[in-house]
């Protein structure tokens, strides 16, 4: 089970800016072990933000995407106390939810 | 007492196959996940193969992108970039490094009520240009900036 995102969601001006850090090797497939065998890819593909059932953003991930990787953006709408859902999926079918609250 | 046995292996048998199909299935919806991320497109080398992948037909360079990167990276294997557009309608924002294995890096999809601006970190192999490929209005516009890499961030 990988490690819980951490995820910020806070209100500058009338936005929501959510920045969010996610806990993954995100293994390009591209690089070789020291015995010379390549180490097969391992890499978010699916990552989707929500905020009270709409989605707010949606992306698909290439293994290009940096280690742990970081997101941020900005949606209108959003009220303090309200929550912000953060789901990835990897190539491996493993999952992982996390949610913030506004600021 | 023979027949029985007979029916018995007959029954366990079947189950087998239950089991097979069963197990067959859950290997099928995991598939079916898969199918939302668009294997073409990230299997594509260049911006206009990407273009097309996500079915469009040609890119149009526009002044109403802009890429926020440093110029130099020191480190390829995290390279802040973020991209902004003022283009009405923006529905999809793209990043990809032009160098890069496979050029796609990173695809969102922008809907209504969510500002058109993303920022990430992305590996870069080499110095490369990196594009910011934006569809808006159901029109594929592009930026693009180079970023020079000092130490590469694939393979090594």
């Amino acid at each position: 089970m990988a490690d819980p995102m951490k995820i910020r969601a806070s209100i500058v001006g009338d936005k929501v800016v959510v920045k969010i850090l996610m806990a993954h090797e995100m293994e390009t497939g591209q690089r070789k072990d020291s015995a010379g065998k390549t180490i097969p890819a391992w890499f978010i593909q699916n990552v989707t933000a929500t905020h009270n059932g709409k989605t707010v953003l949606s992306a698909q991930w290439g293994p290009a995407v940096s280690k742990n990787p970081f997101l941020e953006f900005r949606f209108s709408g959003g009220k303090a106390g309200e929550k912000v859902i953060v789901t990835w999926t990897d190539n491996k079918g493993d999952k992982r939810t996390d949610e913030a609250t506004i600021t | 007492m023979n027949q029985s046995r007979r029916k018995l292996l007959q029954a366990s048998g079947g189950a087998t196959v239950m089991a097979l199909a069963a197990s067959a299935g859950v290997f099928n919806s995991g598939n079916l996940h898969a199918e939302e991320w668009n294997k073409a497109a990230f299997d594509t080398k260049t911006l206009q193969d990407t273009v097309k992948a996500f079915g469009g037909a040609a890119a149009t360079e526009s002044k109403d992108i802009t890429i926020t990167s440093p110029d130099i990276a020191e480190n390829g294997a995290v390279v802040p970039v973020s991209v902004s557009s003022k283009l009405g309608k923006t529905e999809a924002i793209s990043i990809l490094v032009e160098k890069n294995p496979n050029a796609l890096s990173a695809a969102f999809d922008i809907p209504s009520g969510t500002e058109p601006f993303v920022s990430t970190r992305v590996k870069m192999g080499q110095t490369s240009n990196v594009y910011a490929l934006v569809k808006a209005d159901g029109k594929y516009f592009f930026a693009t900036k180079e970023i020079k890499v000092t130490l590469g961030g694939c393979g090594g």
